[in-house]
């Protein structure tokens, strides 16, 4: 059995109070790095090979030295809490089961970059996981973790948490910045980059919440040991996010070496009733399809991109043979039409126009030309917009037709 | 309730906003959350409570508009005293959530979008809410209700008043 990180503590009673992440070892990692020289944190973490587990995968240490030296602006630190890509829920889990690891986490962080006050954005649907890290971020006020002079260390860290309304594209980063700023979820226009212009145009830095609850364990054992668990690349266990037709859905905790067939057929015991897999998306719905005789691969950042899919969030949504591919497409060309932010004309006409295809094919309305249309605007769109929104929808436009152009043919009458 | 076409926050909550805009560098970074304690006190967002909260920030009711239509979270009509709102994205639709979205539609005898005729419930569907191992799942006000089949549904229903 691999070793436990993030989820050491997810089985035990009361595992979201101060007292219970005391007992195995919570806020020591702080007491070590207000020890260290805000530098050489930064210097342990990249050696840790962390890197962004909301979807991006950048090397997480190499994004906090972006922040310009000696800057004397305010800095911010910024916890991306909008979960929200399709088949993701990890993050929910540890909001609510170790609130306190991202609590810790944040502030080693903030002595990083230099900031002393972070915001957490939390997405408006979740209104447990927002009781229970409120509930967190009181008991850590009341012990002196958070506030002025913590632990007598001199450094001043406060911590807002901001709710969100209900829109995806607030977990983009700087879509998520807007919102912050009180203004609808449009992203900017990078660079400049939040490291150097972000919240309310000063140096931001903005980081998911496994991520950051990843810090203090990297500060107390060593960037060596979190480095060891994972690939070259790569470093650490992550969770994923399993759902779908597999016997045992849920969050798994594993190396990201781990291969997606392992994933499913030893952590969640295999495809329900005995039938077969038909297809995967390995990480959120953005994720290009991957087929059942391609789950050979290892789930790290590098190893679906040479897959020819992403890791994304590591939401793996499991297909067994019973699915129709064509409607699955709908069903995620109906959530892009949706929670497209309407700021870039490719992605605004293209995810609306794509979605009225894909219904027209599965009502057996298609045309013949239609599937040409879908993949060839998809492609023609790729990296014309401002944000990534545009190409994680891609992914799934152009892999599941390639993949599965004869069940879409199939939908299209012969004399269309 | 209070009047949403009269709007007016109580001392107590204009002290509340006056505390949620100091936590951010600029006060508007408190729209969102004023925005929301405006919905949970006037039941929804009409014109009225738009141009009433762009003065409490000195900003424009337009400004205001834009935000408040972008949010799925912020209502511009009246909701039901339930609002039940069912995930459709890709996990839930696998583990069968159009066959749940149809039984509420015939058991509260609305379409997606409407309010029964009591009042009662408002029924919408939704894009991921991130609990995919529960799936199907829903909303019903502040909490998440999964390994929904049809039983389970009606007794959820029963629960609503």
């Amino acid at each position: 059995m691999a070793e436990k990180v993030f989820t050491r503590n997810f089985d035990r009673p009361d595992s979201h109070t101060l007292a219970v992440y005391r007992e195995t070892g919570g806020y020591t990692a702080l007491t070590k790095a207000f020890a260290m020289e805000p530098a050489a944190i930064t210097e342990e973490v990249k050696k840790s090979n962390l890197r962004g587990l909301g979807g991006a995968a950048f090397p997480t240490g190499t994004k906090w030295s972006f922040i310009p030296k000696g800057s004397t602006d305010p800095k911010y630190l910024v916890i991306n809490a909008d979960e929200g890509e399709p088949g993701t829920f990890k993050d929910r889990y540890l909001l609510e089961r170790d609130p306190h690891a991202l609590i810790e986490g944040m502030i080693i962080a903030a002595r990083a970059i230099d900031s002393h006050r972070g915001f957490v954005y939390i997405r408006g649907e979740y209104v447990q996981p927002w009781r229970v890290f409120s509930g967190a971020v009181q008991e850590a006020y009341e012990a002196g973790l958070l506030g002025r002079n913590i632990q007598g260390s001199g450094f001043d860290f406060d911590i807002v948490i901001h709710r969100g309304a209900g829109a995806y594209i607030c977990g983009e980063e700087t879509g998520l910045l807007s919102s912050l700023e009180g203004k609808k979820g449009w992203p900017k226009i990078k660079p400049p980059f939040p490291a150097v212009k972000g919240a309310f145009g000063h140096p931001t830095i903005v980081n998911n919440v496994e991520t950051i609850a990843a810090v203090p364990h990297i500060i107390n054992r060593g960037a060596a040991w979190f480095a060891g668990l994972g690939t070259k690349t790569q470093g650490g266990t992550r969770l994923y996010s399993v759902s779908g037709h597999v016997v045992k859905p849920g969050v798994v905790e594993a190396p990201v070496s781990v291969t997606l067939r392992s994933l499913i057929y030893e952590h969640c015991d295999g495809i329900r009733d005995g039938r077969r897999l038909k297809a995967v998306v390995p990480g959120g719905g953005s994720a290009p399809i991957l087929t059942a005789d391609e789950i050979d691969v290892t789930m790290d950042a590098d190893g679906l991109k040479a897959a020819g899919s992403m890791i994304g969030s590591a939401g793996v949504i499991v297909m067994d043979e019973t699915v129709s591919i064509p409607e699955a497409l709908m069903v995620l060309a109906r959530f892009y039409a949706h929670e497209s932010c309407g700021q870039c004309t490719p992605c605004r006409e293209s995810t609306g126009w794509i979605y009225k295809m894909s219904e027209r094919i599965v009502e057996g309305r298609g045309r013949k030309e239609d599937l040409d249309t879908i993949v060839d605007v998809s492609k023609r769109g790729a990296g014309t917009t401002i944000c990534a929104f545009y190409d994680g929808a891609v992914g799934p436009y152009v892999s599941y037709i390639e993949k599965f152009r004869q069940e879409f043919e199939a939908l299209i009458p012969r004399d269309a | 309730m209070p009047d949403p076409t009269r709007p007016k926050f109580t001392a107590d909550q204009l002290a509340e906003v006056r505390r949620l805009q100091g936590l951010y560098p600029d006060t508007r970074g408190a729209l969102l959350p004023v925005l929301r304690l405006a919905q949970e006190t006037f039941g929804y967002i009409s014109l009225e409570v738009e141009e009433y909260v762009a003065g409490l920030f000195e900003l424009s009711a337009s400004h205001v508009h834009e935000v408040v239509t972008f949010y799925t979270l912020f209502f511009q009509r009246p909701p039901g005293r339930h609002v039940v709102a069912v995930c459709h994205n890709l996990s839930c639709h696998l583990m069968g959530a159009k066959s749940i979205v149809e039984h509420l539609t015939r058991r509260l005898g609305v379409e997606v979008g409407e309010t029964s005729a009591d009042g009662r419930v408002t029924l919408l569907t939704v894009e991921c809410l991130c609990a995919c191992e529960q799936a199907p799942m829903m909303q019903v006000d502040d909490r998440y209700e999964g390994l929904l089949t049809a039983e389970k549904v009606d007794r959820i229903l029963e629960g609503l008043r």
